[in-house]
């Protein structure tokens, strides 16, 4: 019998990537798909690496599946775009071997700046896209996928949503099958995507996409369960599981599990037999428009009913809570407390994060803009710092925060524009903007806060760390000299945990009129210290403070460091001596020395 | 088919405690299936874990508002925030601990009075101090194990090969506390 175990779906494309006889993968890490490479990472046999970002990933991963290894690659929904470019051209040329991409999207955005539906990317690039709905389907799908690029020879999309990602259910497990590299020879006609190249392939690209259609209204993937009703339901990925709790074996079902090419031929002969269909599916109405384009708009209820107004939530997750609430239009019983009683509780940078120096003084300052970035450190947008003016993707901080600090030199207004942004989104697509400030000659401050890890995502190593995803030494990148490569003359290198050199710094940058770079680096408080680290950082995390009750006056000026490790217990500070590290910020903040270390006089 | 809602703040061990949970049930032949946000947790934030089995076919694994049979709180203001996804019928066994929540802690907030009060006022409620337990046992460290053990007493799962999991999951020295930790809460709540 084979060996059944508890499984996420992220745990399970690894799993599957692993059964596939793939030999090379690749990811940029992001909510919720950072667990797929790490547990690929595990598997010996292949050769895994985190790239500098998603466009690098799937380059590197189309160059290996070209080169005739089986490859794969994944990231999250906005890491797509980044891949776009190459995403959208290797769906002409193909690969050798076989291409496996993973896009994990965030209905509800959890975790995400926004909640795009990456389905459409399927339709977009023309590639074939499979959407499992739990942890067995994602590794079943996974080794699907790789057998339908034998067939027909075209890269596949996979779409998982958080809920897949991140929830557990049973996999029974296979055993690896070794792939023999198929062997590279020369093909320019197909590979090289030159304009009289590129047309031939766009034609050969729609006969693979008529066999994809044929596979997908044949395929048990796209699966008919007739239970004898008249209403039916079109589900994909979790919708699926979240419509069988609502309607049990009350109506019929077309489990989709393959959303490009759409089976066309299944839907109608599906809808056919059906007084009314409900489409259910997260994020756009991918489905229903296809539903509708086959002349079921009558009977369909999707994000719209047959009238035209709104039906499903527009966006959001579709549990079954909600589907209940819409098809029965009945208020769900549930438990109401009193809401006032209740604060939130968001994430905060944590006890002794060497972020929060640079957000606590820079929070003070008049007549500053900050332009933030993606990572822990946009944390510094919430109260008490108040410390983020705006932000949108990854890397944005700095062009534009350039954009923005020209237009200010223009009006005249006297703002600087402060551009904040992590060492792993420097390397991701930070460099890139920083050049565009040295060649058009703005005059923003870009701050780089090294904390020596890509931390927001649970610590992946990058590449100023010293260490490859398997744990092997590498050159640890020097943004130092990046900086000054791409043609920066004002850099300064500081410890954010001391204040005043980080007050002194911001002085020295705002009174000059050029562009200037301050690296503001510390290892992260939960970052498990590389050798390196503990070589230049010895002191780092090993003291703690406490507060001389006797001297504290109670006038919370400690408490704006936003650590939460302090607070307040009757009118008087307190430091929590199981959360404190030791950073020092508020010993420094307080004015009349009621803060000192543990065991010091 | 029963349906446990696990909440609590960043850094309280919930994941330990929900893996154990369900590594158990699986080993006991139930149908099963979890999920959890996790993208926050060590951050500080507000943490929840979703738990369904059965011996029948379990398609979600998301509880939505108003069907959890349990809710298992190991932190007093975060029951009150998820009782809207309680059955009507439902309990909450709730840990009596407070976390301030950066806006308390800096000042701005103050912690809501009357959370246990109000619990009752809407739901069976079951009041632990699984801190309390915790230390007498020899640490705080295992108050996950305590509230693992006000699962297992509550839905009945004592039949479980509890020390067998342990065994696997955590370092050898530490098998022992966790399990008289698990016994305990069983107790709290019996």
């Amino acid at each position: 019998m084979r060996k059944k175990v508890l499984m996420t779906g992220n745990e399970a494309i690894a799993r599957g990537v692993w059964e596939a006889g793939v030999t090379f993968a690749s990811a940029y890490p992001g909510t919720p798909s950072t667990e797929i490479l790490e547990n690929v990472s595990k598997y010996p046999e292949i050769c895994s690496e985190w790239s500098v970002n998603e466009k690098v990933a799937l380059e590197v991963a189309i160059g290996a599946a070209v080169g005739g290894a089986r490859a794969f690659c994944s990231m999250k929904h906005v890491g797509m775009n980044v891949a776009a470019d190459p995403l959208n051209t290797v769906s002409y040329s193909g690969t050798n071997a076989g291409l496996l991409i993973v896009t994990a999207d965030e209905p509800g955005q959890h975790s995400s700046q926004n909640e795009q539906d990456n389905r459409n990317y399927a339709k977009l690039a023309k590639m074939p896209m499979f959407c499992p709905s739990d942890s067995q389907e994602c590794l079943d799908m996974v080794k699907l996928a790789y057998s339908l690029f034998d067939k027909i020879g075209e890269p596949v999309l996979l779409r998982m949503t958080t809920r897949v990602c991140h929830s557990k259910s049973v996999v029974e497990l296979g055993e690896r099958e070794e792939k023999p590299f198929v062997p590279y020879v020369k093909n320019a006609k197909k590979y090289v995507c030159v304009p009289a190249n590129a047309r031939i392939a766009r034609a050969e690209l729609e006969n693979r996409l008529d066999a994809l259609k044929e596979f997908s209204n044949n395929t048990e993937v796209n699966r008919i369960e007739d239970n004898g009703q008249t209403v039916g339901v079109i589900a994909d990925g979790m919708c699926y599981n979240y419509a069988k709790e609502t309607f049990g074996d009350t109506v019929n079902y077309l489990k989709i599990g393959m959303v490009n090419p759409l089976p066309s031929k299944k839907i109608s002969q599906f809808c056919e037999k059906l007084t009314k269909v409900y489409i259910i599916e997260e994020n756009d109405e991918y489905i229903e428009e296809a539903v509708r384009a086959l002349g079921f708009g009558k009977i369909t209820y999707g994000k719209y009913a047959p009238n035209g107004e709104r039906f499903f939530p527009a966006y959001g997750e579709l549990t079954d809570d909600v589907i209940e609430k819409t098809v029965y239009a009945k208020k769900i019983n549930t438990v109401d407390a009193d809401a006032s009683k209740i604060v939130a509780r968001p994430p905060a940078l944590c006890a002794g994060c060497p972020h929060r120096g640079f957000f606590y003084e820079i929070g003070k300052r008049k007549n500053v803009v900050v332009s933030g970035d993606i990572g822990c450190y946009t944390l510094g947008f919430a109260p008490p710092y108040n410390a983020m003016d705006f932000n949108n993707c990854m890397g944005a901080s700095i062009s534009s925060g350039a954009g923005m600090q020209k237009v200010f030199n223009k009006a005249n207004n006297g703002l600087r524009v402060v551009s904040v942004i992590g060492d792993s989104t420097f390397f991701h697509s930070g460099m890139t903007g920083l050049l565009d400030v040295v060649y058009n000659k703005a005059n923003n401050i870009t701050v780089i806060l090294d904390n020596r890890i890509t931390a927001m995502t649970g610590h992946q190593e990058n590449p100023g760390t010293g260490y490859t995803i398997s744990g092997e030494v590498t050159e640890a990148v020097d943004i130092e000299k990046i900086v000054v490569a791409l043609g920066i003359k004002n850099i300064k290198t500081i410890d954010p945990q001391n204040l005043k050199q980080v007050n002194e710094t911001l002085d020295w940058a705002l009174a000059m009129d050029e562009a200037s770079v301050i690296v503001m680096r510390y290892p992260c408080v939960l970052k498990k210290l590389s050798m390196r680290d503990h070589e230049q950082y010895p002191e780092a995390y090993k003291t703690k403070y406490e507060i001389d009750s006797a001297k504290c006056v109670g006038c919370k000026l400690c408490l704006k460091s936003g650590c939460p490790a302090l607070h307040l217990n009757n009118g008087k500070a307190e430091i929590d001596k199981t959360m404190c590290v030791g950073c020092g910020i508020c010993y420094q903040i307080c004015k009349i020395g009621a803060i000192k270390q543990r065991g010091a006089k | 088919m029963k349906s446990i809602l696990m909440v609590g703040v960043g850094g309280q061990g919930t994941i330990l405690a929900s893996k154990l949970l369900t590594q158990g049930l699986l080993a006991e032949g139930y149908n099963i299936k979890m999920s959890e946000i996790h993208g926050m947790s060590q951050r500080g934030g507000s943490v929840v874990t979703h738990i369904r089995f059965g011996e029948e076919q379990v398609y979600s694994p998301v509880i939505g508002k108003g069907k959890a049979d349990v809710i298992i709180a190991f932190e007093k203001m975060e029951a009150l925030r998820y009782l809207d996804h309680l059955a009507p019928n439902g309990t909450v066994v709730v840990n009596d601990l407070e976390v301030p929540s950066i806006s308390i802690s800096t000042g701005d907030k103050e912690y809501p009075q009357g959370i246990i009060e109000e619990l009752q006022k809407h739901a069976k409620t079951i009041v632990i101090n699984a801190g309390e337990t915790a230390e007498k046992i020899g640490s705080q460290k295992v108050v996950n194990m305590v509230m693992l053990g006000a699962v297992i007493g509550k839905m009945g799962l004592e039949n479980i090969d509890w020390k067998k999991l342990l065994t696997e999951n955590v370092k050898p020295d530490f098998i022992e506390m966790n399990l008289k930790a698990i016994n305990a809460g069983v107790e709290l709540v019996k």
